[in-house]
């Protein structure tokens, strides 16, 4: 066995989140009228896994897998159909609304498009206090200017910056506010969706840098999202890899690009051209056929079976769950004919 | 003068032009038909508040050998524009009448906006169910002819103003609440909304803080041109009778009192028209610059206008 990470159950932490059996399936309610008529979209279907305090958690897939769903269930943009999230051990979704205005304080979020979560109207100062203008004791309105421009330097930014309205910033520094909002009521817990995805190749290290900076200073727990695995490798601890709604691999940064134990995940690293591989594994890169399969109707049995090399008969009734993998515990894989375990990264 | 500033920042290269914010006088001044449309509306918020006071009876006063009178100066200078069959200033008459007419249509528009914003927002953002209904309403009010709807609501009622402008804010309310819940349902999914209720803000908050100030600007638009309608609707009515009553005067009552007389003498009809569409005009064209000046993103076109052209 390869001296893997222990996963950090493994080390005798207890999660912060712990998402159990999360399910949205899009135009599944009220059962009257056009919309039972219509297809359901199963966005997410049985989506598990746990966060710890202080870690980055990568959530991996092609886009249209169901990540943004997962990011807006959590934080009950959306109403879930199915599934349970505990936070500290409470059910998100059946908080109350006192509780749920206590979550918000502990749980915040990065979007993609840093125009778009800007509202065009407001100025720097006036986004960055709204969380206080909703939660009012955590900071004296006396103390808010203040407080706006240390945020604008901690995050990058100048504290002149405050007067001014976001058609006046590039994007990254459009992002550095996102994030400057989303730290103002000191989350435990940051679900960041897919938010270097629409910034300047170069500038993107310098977003990335920053969050794990401010993860390093106030021990925040990542929910880092993206659509290829080299941005996730960076920063992550733990990825958790989907396909269509579902987690196909889920394990310690190490176990998942080490030895990727489902075929789908070898085939995305085998696709990621930056990644140092041996000259065995470059060599055999694998090109996945076909498209992705709608949402609205997904295959039996193993969701990837369209496109694996490896589907048998068993793969097409048999729905394949999560399994543990023999090497070390919090690996997992959805697999019935997983990849074996490569000895080590050099073979 | 425009300050431009190129400033790097937080190690991103990247440059972005700063313009330091001008007051909005400034910015008036800039776009010289706004200028004018603002001092013709001062011109009339100035009859409309001390109008009838300052000319007291000069409206009333008959003069004999002005009946009809084709404007000029022989009959003295309240008979600029001419007088009106009992020989009085029309002039005089126009001032004295921009009270009722624009407190009439200006608190109809009023009320119609906000009643109908207010239910807009309503619609938009609660329950299906409560949509339903007030779309419903909306729906009922506007299957009628607006006119019709007014008569009918008049004659039962007694024609008084206050009714009157409940008739005319009642059929012109659907518009506003239609364009409101548009924008509404637009808005609400849009990211910062979602950021904003992802760090705990609640409806009232949202309503207020995200989609009223995007709406109203809309609004405010609708409104100027409403604006118009409402006062021919008001004319129409008035000239059914069943409007403002004479002795007491409206512009569009002198409209349509002043088509008996087309052909003697034009100017009846024609300056109090006039006065209507210079009136909608303005307040059209005040609102396009308030809806500039108050958007940021919009604002720099009327920043760079002069600048523009003392460079030509
Ligand atoms: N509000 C919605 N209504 C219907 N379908 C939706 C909605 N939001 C997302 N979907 C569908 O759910 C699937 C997952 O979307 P999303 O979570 O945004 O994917 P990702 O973030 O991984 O790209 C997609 O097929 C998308 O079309
Ligand atoms: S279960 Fe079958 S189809 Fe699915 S990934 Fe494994 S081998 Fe491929
Ligand atoms: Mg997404």
């Amino acid at each position: 066995m390869n001296p893997s990470t222990p996963s950090p159950a493994a080390a005798g932490k207890k999660p912060i989140l712990q998402v159990r059996g999360l399910t949205k399936h899009f135009g599944a309610s009220g059962g009257f009228g056009l919309t039972s008529r219509s297809k359901v979209i199963r966005a997410v279907d049985g989506v598990s896994f746990d966060l710890y305090p202080g870690e980055t958690l990568g959530l991996v897939g092609e886009s249209g897998c169901g990540k943004s769903t997962v990011a807006r269930t959590l934080l009950r943009l959306e109403e879930p159909t199915a599934g349970q999230a505990l936070f500290d051990g409470k059910d998100i979704f059946t908080m109350d609304g006192a509780e749920m205005r206590n979550l918000r304080r502990r749980m915040q979020v990065i979007f993609q498009d840093p125009y778009a979560s800007l509202n065009p109207r407001m100025r720097v100062e006036d986004i960055i206090s709204e969380p206080w203008v909703i939660h009012p004791d955590v900071v004296p309105i006396d103390q808010r200017p203040d407080r706006v421009r240390d945020l604008l330097e901690s995050v990058g930014l100048r504290r002149d910056h405050a007067e001014r309205y976001p058609h006046q910033f590039s994007g990254g520094q459009l992002q550095r506010i996102g994030i400057a909002r989303a730290m103002t009521l000191n989350p435990q817990v940051m679900i960041c969706d897919e938010p270097v995805s629409a910034l300047d190749l170069s500038i993107q290290a310098q977003v990335i840098n920053l969050l794990e900076e401010i993860q390093d200073r106030h021990q925040i727990a990542y929910i880092f999202i993206a659509h290829d695995l080299s941005v996730v490798r960076h920063m992550s601890d733990r990825v958790a890899v989907m396909y269509l709604g579902r987690v196909a691999e889920l394990g310690t940064e190490r176990q998942v690009y080490g030895s990727p134990r489902h075929p789908y995940t070898k085939a995305l690293l085998s696709a990621e051209p930056t990644i140092n591989f041996t000259n065995e594994m470059q060599s055999r890169r694998i090109l996945l056929q076909g498209e992705v399969p709608s949402p609205a109707n997904p295959p039996s049995g193993c969701r990837f079976r369209t496109r694996c090399w490896k589907a048998e008969e068993r793969c097409k009734v048999d729905i394949p769950e999560l399994v543990v993998q023999s090497d070390g515990d919090g690996h997992v894989a959805a697999c019935h004919f997983p990849e074996p375990l490569s000895t080590g990264p050099a073979h | 003068m425009t300050t431009v500033t190129t400033t790097p920042t937080s190690g991103e290269a990247e440059a972005v032009i700063i313009r330091r914010a001008q007051p909005w006088w400034q910015l008036l001044w800039r776009d010289k038909f706004a200028c004018v449309a603002a001092v013709w509306l001062t011109v009339l918020a100035f009859c409309l508040i001390i109008g009838p006071e300052l000319l007291g009876d000069t409206a009333t006063q008959l003069n004999l050998r002005a009946r009809n009178a084709v404007p000029g100066l022989e009959n003295g200078p309240m008979w600029i524009l001419g007088g009106d069959p009992l020989g009085r200033s029309l002039l005089a008459r126009l001032i004295v009448g921009a009270r009722n007419t624009i407190s009439v249509a200006l608190t109809a528009v009023f009320i119609a906006m906000t009643v109908g914003g207010t239910l807009g927002m309503v619609a938009g953002y609660v329950g299906k169910w409560v949509s339903h209904v007030i779309m419903r309403l909306a729906d009922v009010v506007q299957s009628f002819p607006s006119l019709l709807l007014a008569v009918i609501v008049l004659y039962m009622l007694e024609p008084r103003v206050g009714n009157l402008i409940i008739v005319l804010a009642t059929t012109r309310t659907p518009i506003y609440l239609r364009v409101t819940r548009a924008e509404v349902l637009e808005i609400r999914e849009r990211v910062f909304v979602d950021a904003s209720r992802a760090l705990g803000s609640g409806r009232f908050h949202i309503l207020r803080n995200h989609i009223a100030p995007i709406v109203a600007p809309t609004l405010l638009t609708i409104m100027t041109v409403d604006f118009a309608s409402v006062m021919l609707s008001e004319s129409g009515l008035s000239f059914l009778g069943i409007g403002i009553q004479p002795p007491a005067i409206t512009w569009g009552l002198m409209v349509a009192q002043g088509r008996n007389y087309l052909a003697q003498a034009w100017w009846l009809a024609f300056f109090p028209g006039l006065m209507i569409m210079f009136a909608t005009l303005s307040a059209n064209i005040l609102s396009s610059w308030l809806r500039l000046a108050t958007d940021p993103v919009q604002r720099w076109r009327l920043e760079t206008h002069k600048k523009e052209e003392d460079d030509k």
